[in-house]
């Protein structure tokens, strides 16, 4: 909302500078986010002194001036009827913004240089004198800033005023924040036009159809009205809110809701059939063309305003074009009306228009305010429209809306805000803004308070006021009291921080992407027909195309941050992401929300070095870090098994596995290679490895306490044993197949060579693994080593047809 | 019997003598002083001697013992001085990389927040991120098309489910459970549907909540003055503005001094020298109502912040949008 300082002034008197009065006003919750100076544009315009007139070589009507500008001399070329030498009048030079926003260029005019303007008041929305240049002073300094000489200055405040203070919504509604913050009176506007004789009913008739839409409604009639511009004083109010003046009628309606809050309508009586007003609501599919010339359809919740065959108006958002003031209108119906906040916002939405008028409609207008509105705009339009008033007043008010009476407990507000107030001050402070308060015992007082505060109902509503008008920063600091008791978090926090603990410290890189995603992406994923990914929770209104749909995993977020990195020349990435996809559930309002961990890794092992030679990272740089993190949480019996292709999906086939651990081997998650296909529809040019884990899987095979073990007393041996097997056969297998024979003396298992090619046979590969073994209790003697050592190797050849080497 | 000790030792220590490796010098006491070595082997056969003779050989095999041993040692000490240039290497060539991985900026904010709280007393909880519209909506007092609404542009998946535009939700699911005191934190990501230079569509908020007999006024304004002088700095003043949300009331926007400019006015402060950071309040009796607590008894405060906000204060960041470009180059600065 725009106040400007001057028409504030009208009803207020300002004690104080622009900057204190916004910061008064910010602190007592009405936020002042601009200050900005209403005349900047006239920075650049200056009192000009025509020195010397002399023809336009190339144009009867325009002549060549030079003008005075104090330092120095402008060329100018003019056409006003009333230019003259030693006339004095305002000089635009090029740069100045005009406010109807034209920008003044230097330019040439008919061959002839301009170097500026000469203005009438008209074009410096100073007067509305159009007719020749604006003559100034001659007193006036030649070169003077125009605003400065002639004294113009005015501040206005853009206010972020919240949902609940419709009653700011005005000039006087300010003013009234600012008597009571400088406990100054309030001077309110006085229409003179009394509710006497009843003219105005055998000429005009109103019906309200639909009272809860429109608990009252108004109006006053004045005839024989001249349409015509608004004297300047008008125009220039509106302007210096930001409002454009159309003619006196439509400026009157616009002040008087600028000036007190209401809006109203000004309806052509003589268009309105059978000079009747009906207050309904809309029929299902009816359309109606509204003042801005578009048609609108409409339902049956909406309220109109109708005359005595058609609809008029959309009722409190705005008028028809079937009903609108034109030229030659001269007898004027004027609505003041209240409707129902919450009617007038649902037609609001529904059409897609917001007006200044449903603005404040829906907000919740002074309904004690709707006569005086209407009073105001009548007398506006006698005075300005050189109307008559037709005698008397409708006011149909089926539902009448009365201002709560509350109780409020002294002892209460001081309870809840901290403070030490007396029932006097807390009184006084109300009464400040128009409150009526009435002591009823030592603690209690009975408030009603005034009928535009529609927002203050119960006790805590009057706290509020209290505490802002007394000022929050006087409130005394002090703390809650707090037990010493242990604190909590969530199991789920608290394991996610832990894994992104781990993560940053094997080198990986944390990333939050959107939870949305485009709804494409189940198939560039190749998810299939039923996988729970296509589950996908629909966003109505998304802001993009890439945003339609929830996340249903995060791979797609992390292979489009890949792209991004990489197409921005970082192409070695370790990054990780932890966050709840969105999975819909038959017949559930809400969905599933399961968190997942990504872990991604693309292009180069270790970068460019003198230690070894740049490699790329391949499948067992992910699957060591999937061993990695999976047994840094003490996770035990962890198992990897390859993924039967057809369920690969996004992963290669081939080079996927699946993870599972604990001792009822639950699959947590998966490790593999991006498929090429998945690789090529995400653009990324180059192998990318993933490793997937459900958190909620994750959580229940952690250990909490794990319990420590001896460290053993006796050294132990280490054997080593090569088998020569078929080549399709599996490392994991024979490694299994080892772990299972249940030697107790073995201690650990390493596979540390594979090898194809001579002097292996085709077809075979030689697998060699290091066995360690040890007793708790003794040294082990060589002999019962070898033995235990050779019936390993022996089961190993038997099991797997293999071989041994020469 | 073979040789004497003193042979023993002659010959061990010439051979020291002429040892040139840490590897010759180890296998030397090996064969002179190991379990097997020479000098063990004659300690073992001295039962083997007359008896008059037994002393005196064992006495001398120690000492021999002793003395091959520190020959060993010397020699190795003397070995694996450097000899010359040729063992030295370029300990300038970089070494062999080892990198840790950076956290996210937000969670390291994140985490410094609800680290704050935590130390003050308050539990933190979570909640799903699609939400029933009553949760969001309507049990914190927004009612049904009400232009309070309109402060937050929401995201619909229907006409009673959103995406959460804010954390709060989490506090009534909290107090539907748990008799008071309650006090907790809650952090999460959130959704508006709005996109520029200071709105992203998703964003993260860290929420909290205190319900207990006697919260005043006074206590929300001692804990979030609290928490920011160690977010920021015991310098960082705040001042308490009257502001709406349907949730609480008394409502306040928190303002704190520009980290920046230190409220001289800058570019990041809009030359007001104040920062809003903070949304608070008292907590709405209708929403107390709305779980089952007794308002006569109950009282509490409620406050949310941005986590975004506090980041690109406390980083320097300009663009909300960088959080989740996830450009590595950003990233790897945190």
């Amino acid at each position: 909302m725009k106040v400007s300082l001057s028409w504030l002034k009208d009803y207020v008197p300002v004690e104080t500078g622009a900057e204190e009065l916004a910061d008064a006003l910010t602190m007592a919750g009405l936020e002042v986010e601009t200050i900005s100076d209403r005349y900047a544009y006239l920075d650049t315009v200056l009192v000009g002194r025509i020195v010397k007139i002399s023809p336009h070589p190339n144009a009867d009507k325009l002549r060549l001036c030079e003008v005075d500008a104090g330092d120095r001399t402008v060329s100018v070329v003019c056409g006003a009827p009333n230019v003259a030498e030693n006339m004095f009048a305002p000089l635009a030079l090029p740069g100045t913004v005009f406010p109807d926003g034209t920008v003044l260029e230097k330019s040439v005019i008919r061959g002839q240089t301009s170097e500026g303007m000469l203005c009438s008041e008209a074009e410096l929305c100073l007067g509305s004198d159009q007719s020749g240049l604006m003559s100034l002073d001659p007193a006036l300094p030649a070169g003077a800033g125009l605003a400065d000489a002639l004294g113009l200055q005015d501040k206005v405040f853009e206010l972020g005023l919240t949902p609940n203070r419709p009653d700011c919504l005005s000039i006087i509604g300010i003013a009234r924040e600012v008597a009571a913050i400088q406990n100054t009176g309030i001077k309110y506007p006085e229409s003179g036009i009394s509710d006497a004789g009843d003219e105005i009913s055998g000429r005009a008739s109103v019906t309200i159809d639909a009272p809860d839409h429109c608990p009252r409604y108004a109006a006053r009639l004045v005839e024989n009205i001249k349409i015509g511009p608004s004297p300047f004083w008008l125009q220039e109010k509106l302007m210096s809110v930001g409002l454009r003046p159309i003619s006196n009628i439509v400026d009157i309606t616009n002040f008087v809701m600028m000036e007190m809050g209401q809006p109203l309508h000004a309806f052509d009586f003589d268009r309105l059939a059978g000079h009747r007003i009906v207050v309904r609501t809309a029929a299902e599919g009816e359309t109606f063309t509204t003042l801005d010339d578009k048609e609108r359809a409409l339902s049956s919740h909406m309220l109109m305003i109708c005359d005595g065959e058609r609809s008029v108006a959309v009722g409190g958002v705005m008028g028809g074009l079937n009903s609108e003031i034109e030229d030659n209108t001269t007898n004027v119906l004027i609505e003041s009306a209240y409707f129902s906040p919450v009617s007038i916002r649902k037609t609001s939405k529904k059409l897609g228009l917001s007006t200044d008028a449903s603005y404040r409609f829906e907000r919740g207008v002074d309904p004690g305010g709707t006569v005086k509105a209407l009073n105001r705009a009548a007398q506006l339009m006698v005075e300005i429209g050189g109307g008559r008033l037709v005698d008397g007043l409708i006011d149909e008010h089926p539902k009448k809306i009365t201002s709560p009476s509350i109780s409020l407990d002294i002892r209460d507000a001081n309870r809840v805000l901290g403070t030490a107030l007396d029932q006097d001050e807390a009184e006084a402070l109300l009464k400040s803004i128009e409150f009526e308060v009435e002591k009823t015992d030592a603690d209690n007082l009975l408030i009603t308070p005034p009928s535009f505060r529609v927002d203050v109902s119960r006790p805590a509503d009057l706290m509020e006021e209290i505490a802002r008008l007394s000022g929050y920063n006087g409130i005394p600091t002090t703390f809650p009291a707090m037990p010493a008791e242990a604190r909590k978090s969530t199991a789920a926090l608290e394991l996610r921080n832990r894994v992104k603990g781990l993560m940053t410290g094997f080198g990986f890189t944390e990333a939050v992407n959107y939870s949305f995603m485009n709804k494409d992406a189940c198939d560039r994923l190749r998810l299939g027909e039923d996988d729970p990914g296509r589950r996908m929770l629909d966003i109505m209104n998304p802001l993009t195309e890439e945003q339609t749909v929830m996340r249903t995993s995060l791979i797609p977020g992390l292979l489009e941050t890949a792209y991004r990195n990489i197409a921005r020349q970082v192409r070695e990435l370790k990054l990780f992401e932890i966050g709840k996809v969105f999975i819909t559930e038959p017949r559930e309002d809400l969905p599933k929300e399961p968190e997942m961990f990504v872990a991604l890794r693309t292009g180069a092992r270790s970068g460019i070095s003198w230690h070894s030679k740049e490699a790329s990272c391949d499948f067992y740089d992910i699957k060591g870090l999937a061993e990695g993190l999976i047994r840094a949480l003490n996770i035990s019996n962890l198992k990897f098994t390859r993924m039967p292709d057809e369920k690969c999906f996004y992963l290669r086939p081939g080079h996927t596995a699946r993870i599972l651990a604990g001792s009822d081997e639950t699959e947590i998650g998966v490790v593999g290679e991006v498929h090429p296909e998945v690789v090529h529809s995400f653009d990324l040019k180059q192998k990318a490895f993933v490793f997937e884990l459900s958190m909620e899987s994750l959580a229940p095979l952690i250990p909490e306490v794990k319990q420590s073990e001896p460290i053993p007393r006796y050294p132990s041996v280490s054997r080593d044993i090569t088998v020569i097997v078929n080549k399709d056969i599996e490392a994991g297998r024979l490694l299994e197949n080892v772990g299972n024979i249940g030697e107790k003396l073995m201690e650990d298992v390493r596979l540390f060579d594979v090898y194809e090619g001579d002097p292996v046979p085709a077809g075979s590969k030689s697998i060699s693994f290091r066995i360690t073994y040890r007793s708790p209790d003794r040294t082990l003697e060589d002999e019962e080593v070898t033995g235990i050592h050779r019936n390993i190797t022996d089961i190993l050849v038997k099991e797997f047809d293999a071989g041994l080497p020469a | 019997m073979g040789k004497t000790i003193d042979q023993i030792k002659a010959e061990a220590l010439k051979a020291v003598e002429t040892a040139s490796d840490p590897e010759g010098i180890k296998e030397l006491s090996i064969r002179y002083l190991g379990r097997k070595g020479a000098v063990t082997q004659f300690l073992r056969n001295i039962s083997d001697l007359p008896a008059k003779e037994r002393p005196e050989a064992g006495k001398k095999a120690n000492e021999t013992k002793k003395i091959l041993d520190s020959a060993f040692k010397e020699a190795l000490e003397r070995i694996q001085k450097p000899a010359g240039a040729d063992d030295r290497i370029d300990v300038s060539l970089p070494g062999r990389s080892v990198q840790v991985g950076h956290l996210h900026p937000i969670t390291r904010i994140a985490g410094e927040i609800c680290g704050i709280f935590t130390d003050m007393g308050f539990d933190i909880v979570e909640g799903p991120e699609v939400e029933l519209d009553y949760y969001n909506f309507e049990s914190l007092n927004f009612p049904p098309d009400h232009p309070a609404r309109d402060m937050q542009d929401t995201f619909f998946i229907s006409d009673k489910v959103v995406l959460r535009t804010h954390t709060s939700p989490i506090q009534v699911r909290v107090m539907e459970k748990t008799d008071p005191p309650v006090r907790v934190i809650a952090p999460g990501k959130v959704y508006r549907c709005d996109s520029d230079l200071t709105h992203t569509p998703m964003f993260h908020q860290v929420e909290g909540l205190l319900v207990d007999e006697n919260v005043s006024f006074g206590d929300l304004k001692g804990t979030l003055t609290a928490f920011v002088h160690q977010m920021f700095d015991e310098q960082t003043s705040l001042r308490f503005r009257p502001s709406f949300f349907p949730f609480t009331e008394p409502s306040a926007e928190v303002d704190i001094l520009c980290v920046m400019c230190r409220g001289k006015g800058c570019r990041v402060c809009s030359q007001t020298g104040w920062l809003e950071v903070l949304g608070s309040g008292m907590v709405h009796p209708a929403v107390l109502e709305n779980v089952g607590y007794d308002t006569t008894r109950y009282t509490g405060f409620a406050f949310g912040m941005g986590v975004e906000r506090i980041a690109m204060l406390k980083y320097g960041i300009d663009d909300i949008r960088k959080f989740f470009e996830n450009d590595f180059r950003f990233l790897k600065q945190f």
